[in-house]
């Protein structure tokens, strides 16, 4: 870690809170969804993060609190960092506050995390799904979605998996 | 699902797209216009809901998803090994990019180390694939323009670069010939051979692009002052590659964050600052300039030794130990069957694609599939700027700055 993102770390530390994560040298903050906006808006503006880099998340099914880790990562061009965040979120129709007021580019990325994950992000200027077809049921990224095999009929488990099996209708 | 207001856009009746469009769409002054999926303008299936007056586009409304193929979802459920080869299929004009940002993904969280030869092989390809993207930029915005002939040229170029992925690999665009931890195998003989002929027969190649269309009137009055993108736009809508650097910031990952060796290589990032069309297109000629000149240097330094890290825990042995070591064959086995299982903990490696930042956000739960891996993609942000960029300006513009933006819709919808 250089000096310089250890001082940003612990300035935001402080301020909001935060813990860190450090892993190979990659640094993140894991902060709070409440504060977001603020976090954001402090390293945009006082540590020079101009540019957000990506907006995802991981999904921890079958763990409820946190089931959700949405993931930010900005960069700062002047001093040549990248600093990562963390938000937990709980339950399994979770919402964060959009950041789009801060990094524009939050926009689509905040939409696929609602096409994809089903977190919905308040305040979101055009939250519509965009990679998905508007009428897809489900988010696929999640963990408890299945990838889309067709189960294996056995003559012990045939008349089980009949029942369920979606056939073509008259 | 909770009980949450459904945001799908179940018909595209006026009620559900008036946020996007303006006010006057709404009191029926301006035109509301389809374009594409299918439209060989596009530059894939991107579809373009257009307002328009006359024929000045006043919004423009991107929506893609066209060529979705749930690639971050499958990867998940495939092995580390097995998972590489649906990274080529991602952005299809630059495989070999994709390739490396995966493995060095990998790479770091394994701790793998890259032999100095394979390291010096991945820039070459990286950097031939480079010019072979910006090659298919150049010929289809030359079609966007009406001069078709700069189409026969660049594909003609173009083919030496796939003949020489094809003599590596054995295939001209899907290689996956980069691996973790080295490559697949060693380059054949012929290899040098061939990347300096191209070396020799290049520099002219391109002073004939430009010959065509850098100082070709009609070309310049469609490019010139057509898509200005400014400073504060590109940073705030976190612009990447040679867009960034044509609105006047020397942005590259190359030399703010080597990876794979480039700190051994000495080049320039061209830069311009108009941020206009025509600065977007120069910047891209230069860029093959300088890939050229990585390649030579990086040929003229190639160090002999070994092409794949003899760590057995993560590289499957050659094929020769096979029959005589007990050892090489338990660990080809369970390589092949169960794969390997990095430690636990999150990476995010970014490596500059020809179109900008590619970054893959790798988060491996210990077992030997990846947990999570999502792939932060050039150009799905710099889409985003497309309405911005484009508004004001005529279809027939539209058309160039769709070109301009270099999207490929493999790499927009993943």
């Amino acid at each position: 870690m250089s000096e310089n993102l250890s001082v940003i770390s612990e300035a935001i530390r402080e301020r909001f809170a935060a813990q860190e994560y450090a892993f190979l040298g990659e640094v993140s903050l894991i902060v709070k969804p409440e504060q977001i906006v603020e976090v954001c808006k402090a390293l945009r503006d006082e540590f020079n993060f101009e540019v957000l880099t990506e907006e995802t998340a991981v999904d921890y099914w079958p763990e409820q609190s946190p089931r959700f880790h949405v993931v930010y990562r900005m960069r700062s061009l002047q001093h040549t960092l990248i600093l990562g965040l963390r938000v937990p979120l709980e339950g399994n129709a979770p919402s964060i506050p959009t950041i789009e007021g801060i990094y524009k580019n939050a926009n689509w990325f905040e939409r696929e995390l609602w096409d994809m994950f089903g977190i919905h992000v308040e305040g979101h200027s055009d939250l519509r799904r965009i990679v998905l077809p508007y009428d897809w049921e489900g988010h696929p990224l999640r963990k408890d979605y299945p990838l889309g095999y067709e189960e294996v009929q056995f003559s012990f488990n045939f008349d089980e998996i009949d029942i369920r099996k979606p056939y073509a209708k008259e | 699902m909770p009980d949450r207001p459904t945001l799908t856009l179940t018909e595209a009746s006026m009620e559900e797209i008036k946020h996007l469009v303006s006010k006057r769409a709404i009191a029926g002054e301006t035109v509301l216009l389809n374009m594409g999926p299918q439209h060989p303008s596009t530059h894939g299936v991107l579809r373009l809901l257009l307002e328009l007056d006359g024929e000045e586009v006043v919004r423009c409304i991107p929506d893609v998803g066209y060529l979705h193929t749930g690639i971050e979802k499958n990867m998940e459920a495939k092995t580390y090994i097995k998972a590489e080869v649906m990274s080529d299929r991602l952005d299809y004009l630059n495989n070999v990019g994709n390739n490396l940002a995966y493995c060095l993904a990998i790479e770091k969280l394994t701790g793998l180390d890259v032999p100095p030869r394979a390291q010096a092989i991945r820039v070459i390809l990286t950097e031939l694939q480079r010019i072979a993207s910006h090659l298919i930029f150049l010929a289809t915005t030359g079609l966007d323009v009406a001069a078709t002939s700069i189409w026969m040229y660049c594909f003609r170029e173009r083919n030496l670069i796939l003949d020489i992925m094809e003599m590596c690999s054995g295939q001209r665009m899907m290689t996956t010939y980069i691996r973790p931890g080295g490559l697949w195998r060693d380059v054949p003989a012929e290899f040098e051979g061939e990347v300096r002929s191209f070396i020799k027969v290049f520099p002219s190649r391109v002073d004939e692009y430009e010959a065509l269309l850098t100082k070709n009137p009609i070309f310049l009055d469609r490019t010139k002052d057509i898509g200005v993108l400014t400073q504060e736009d590109a940073l705030s809508w976190g612009v990447t590659g040679p867009m960034l650097r044509a609105s006047g910031i020397p942005h590259d990952l190359r030399k703010s964050q080597p990876y794979s060796g480039y700190e051994l290589y000495d080049f320039e990032i061209p830069m311009r600052s108009e941020g206009d069309t025509f600065a977007r297109y120069i910047v891209r000629i230069e860029e093959m300039r300088e890939a050229l000149r990585i390649v030579e240097q990086a040929l003229d330094k190639l160090p002999y030794g070994p092409v794949r890290s003899d760590n057995r825990k993560y590289v499957p042995p050659p094929r020769s130990e096979l029959g005589t070591s007990m050892e090489a064959l338990i660990h080809h086995f369970k390589l092949w069957t169960e794969g390997f299982n990095p430690p636990k903990g999150s990476v995010y490696v970014a490596v500059e694609s020809p179109r900008g930042e590619l970054g893959v956000y790798l988060e491996s739960d210990g077992g030997p599939k990846p947990y999570r891996i999502h792939w932060r993609t050039p150009s799905f942000t710099n889409l985003q700027i497309l309405p911005l960029i484009a508004r004001g300006h005529l279809i027939g513009d539209l058309v160039l700055l769709i070109g301009t933006v270099d999207i490929v819709l493999g790499d927009v919808d993943r």
